[in-house]
């Protein structure tokens, strides 16, 4: 039990912790709700609470910028998560479980790529999706995504295999299963929580990339939302676009909180709990 | 119903080391066969061998005379229970029970599976736990669980991975009794693997002792206890365990750093050929404090002072510890045989076993008699039992093997006299009677001791 001068301690951190991390958001919200001549007030808050901003990119002279991109980042963070959460699943467990030559080769090449600065590789790679005709399309965003979203949820998904006990599946052997049959009726569902925690991260690490959606598309045919909100504009040159930008902002917040919210209950660790002596 | 025929199994690890070593064992239809050894000995790696989860190396295996190297787990239709019972986490008690039944698709339907599962559940006492997941269940639940799965369906023989190791000793006793109640009651081949000599004792009709990948002896408990093959099986089997006690063979007495102890006439026959030292194999109940010896009896023994360096009074019997001056000669052999039960080093003293109202305590020196009819002489180099007598521990094993049968057929009939329709139900207390002799000592706390040379199996 903590004593209460560790509680008083533990809520002070807390809020401290909290308001740094929500604060910017904040700020972002309440600009979002400033009209035009308002955003250089100075205040917080805006002298008066209005929607013109989010009318902007959803009905007005944004909309063709922003509903487009969108769907575009939706699509392609979603495509992208899937492909690496398989891929991912099948190669961790292959690695927890099986000894094979290369098993290290194949874990370092996963770590040193999930290195490799991406800046460097955006303007090669703009020049052979031109080549090649996948430059300003899905596919050609959904590729190198994948080797965002690929290495960390092998490392994350060999982590949480190597934690189901092995006797699980051999229980499960002995009992009359086949291989694949104690993979998917013992061993999937145990992973499941590791599974959604690593799709939740790979969404994100999707979702959030900058570089490649800007240097690798031209068109709204696949700009996520990112850079779209770069090419944000005023009404006239000379209006900030800072009220339309935040609007955005706080929209494409939203798909990622309630992502978390939805899968808050499947995030639980310890359901092995259980499986072998306690 | 399964005999399992191992033919010369050996387990070879890819760095060359054999972890099982050319073991080749008998296991007949409905026996009950303990592997039993010091950790390392391979017994689990043999127990994986047999269910399939091991390749083997060489040799063969066989279930029922087919051989069955190369079939998979799923297909020698053997169940076994893990040392961490090794439970699905996801699935409730019942689907745990019910899992290996729901995988033979389409051989049973949902009311045969339902019937089965609770049939199992009853046994086991596990209805009111049925739709609670194993994480709430406590560690003996979790076993039975695990026992469960594994008696659910109509397997050809049970496996057991040391599955009690991880109860606490209150828990493992009633365990231990009700194992072998089912395996008694269900009459199905079972091969049960431990470090636990009282499990090994109580439970098996037949023990196994393996070191090092290799089989010592294979016998009844009361065979290895009274008549063990070498060094080795002596001072495993037994707790506390043998007392080694080198000794000079001069005219008719052996000299020994406790006192001249008269050659026995049985033993005196078998010297032949004996090192000029030896070992004796003493064990703590072949003493007793001069005191309480039958007037008829002394003239068996020996009497000799010894000083006690201190006593354990356990309410039902007393042990005396008797430290002595070790021959250097023999004390690397000793030592060498304690790293191989898993001790550090051979104490150089002697562990004597008195009547509980005995009054010697530590620091004193009394008198204390030995019963030397019974003492084995062990040659210290090759380790080998000079003093066993073959036949005698074959008609003891014989005698077991018989017992055993009678046993079932009794536990059968009883069940069949119940005539109730859920035969498996009514047996739980019509064959409590069978094993009530081990039940007395199952539920001390202490795992009483040297209780296997006496438990009528």
């Amino acid at each position: 039990m903590l004593s209460t001068k560790q509680k008083i301690g533990w809520t002070v951190i807390s809020v401290l912790v909290l308001v740094y991390a929500l604060f910017p958001v904040l700020s972002i919200l309440m600009t979002s709700f400033k009209a035009p001549s308002d955003l250089t007030s100075g205040k917080f808050l805006p002298s008066k609470f209005v929607g013109e901003n989010y009318e902007q990119i959803f009905v007005g002279d944004a909309k063709d910028l922003f509903l487009p991109a969108l769907r575009n980042s939706i699509g392609i963070s979603l495509i992208a998560t899937f492909i690496a959460v398989v891929l991912a699943t099948l190669c961790a467990y292959a690695i927890a479980r099986l000894d094979f030559p290369g098993k290290k080769l194949v874990l370092t090449t996963a770590l040193m790529v999930s290195m490799f600065p991406v800046i460097s590789i955006v303007t090669p790679l703009f020049n052979l999706w031109r080549q090649i005709g996948l430059y300003d399309t899905w596919l050609g965003l959904i590729i190198p995504y994948l080797s965002l979203t690929l290495p960390i949820s092998i490392w994350t998904l060999t982590a949480f295999f190597q934690q189901i006990p092995w006797d699980l599946e051999r229980a499960a052997q002995v009992d009359g299963a086949t291989t694949w049959q104690a993979f998917r009726k013992v061993i999937v569902p145990l992973a499941m929580p590791g599974v959604f925690t690593t799709a939740i991260i790979a969404f994100f690490i999707a979702w959030n990339d900058f570089v490649y959606g800007i240097g690798l598309t031209s068109t709204s045919a696949a700009r996520p939302v990112p850079a779209a909100l770069a090419f944000f504009t005023g009404a006239s040159q000379f209006e900030d676009p800072a009220g339309a930008i935040s609007a955005a902002a706080i929209i494409v917040t939203i798909p990622v909180v309630l992502l978390v919210l939805a899968f808050q209950r499947q995030i639980v660790s310890g359901l092995t709990q259980g499986a072998v002596k306690g | 119903m399964a005999a399992i025929t191992m033919e010369h199994l050996v387990k070879k690890y890819d760095d060359g080391f054999p972890a099982v070593n050319d073991i080749s064992i008998d296991i007949a239809d409905g026996e009950f066969l303990i592997l039993v050894g010091p950790s390392g000995c391979g017994k689990s790696t043999l127990l994986r061998m047999v269910v399939g989860l091991e390749d083997i190396t060489s040799g063969d295996l066989k279930i029922n005379g087919e051989r069955v190297n190369d079939r998979q787990p799923r297909d020698r239709n053997l169940s076994m229970v893990f040392q961490n019972y090794a439970l699905y986490p996801h699935l409730s008690v019942y689907e745990n029970i019910a899992f290996p039944l729901r995988l033979a698709k389409g051989q049973f339907s949902n009311d045969e599976i339902d019937r089965k599962v609770r049939e199992a559940a009853e046994t086991l006492d596990l209805n009111e736990h049925l739709e609670r997941k194993p994480a709430n269940l406590s560690g003996g639940q979790r076993q039975r669980v695990a026992m469960g799965r594994a008696i659910v369906r109509d397997a050809d023989a049970f496996l057991f991975d040391e599955p009690l190791s991880n109860l606490d000793a209150k828990l493992r006793g009633q365990m231990r009794t009700e194992i072998a109640q089912l395996q008694r009651r269900m009459g199905i081949t079972s091969l049960y693997v431990t470090h636990d000599q009282t499990e090994a004792m109580t439970l098996g009709d037949r023990v196994a002792v393996l070191k090092r990948g290799q089989l010592q002896q294979i016998a009844s408990p009361r065979e290895l206890y009274e008549q063990p093959v070498n060094l080795f099986v002596a001072g495993f089997i037994g707790a506390p365990s043998m007392n080694f006690i080198p000794a000079r063979i001069s005219g008719g007495v052996f000299q020994t750093p406790i006192g001249d102890i008269e050659v026995p006439e049985r033993v005196q026959a078998k010297l032949s050929g004996a090192p000029e030292l030896v070992l004796l194999g003493l064990r703590p109940e072949h003493f007793e404090d001069a005191k309480f010896v039958d007037e008829a009896k002394v003239g068996h023994g020996t009497m000799f002072d010894a000083e006690f360096t201190h006593t354990e009074w356990l309410g039902n019997q007393q042990y005396g510890y008797i430290q002595y001056e070790q021959d250097q000669t023999v004390q690397h052999k000793l030592n060498e045989l304690a790293q191989e039960l898993d001790a550090d080093e051979m104490p150089a003293q002697v562990i004597v076993s008195l009547d509980a109202s005995s009054r010697i305590r530590g620091g004193s020196t009394a008198k204390i008699w030995l019963d030397s009819r019974r003492m084995h002489v062990f040659n210290p180099e090759t380790g080998e039992n000079l003093t066993r007598d073959a036949e005698a521990g074959a008609e003891l094993t014989r005698e077991a093997n018989e017992e055993r049968k009678s046993e079932i057929e009794r536990a059968r009939q009883r069940d069949a006299s119940r005539g109730g329709q859920n035969a498996h139900a009514g047996a739980g207390t019509a064959t409590a009677g069978v094993a009530v002799h081990r039940g007395g000592d199952a539920v001390t706390g202490r795992e009483s001791t040297g209780q296997g040379g006496s438990t009528a199996l």
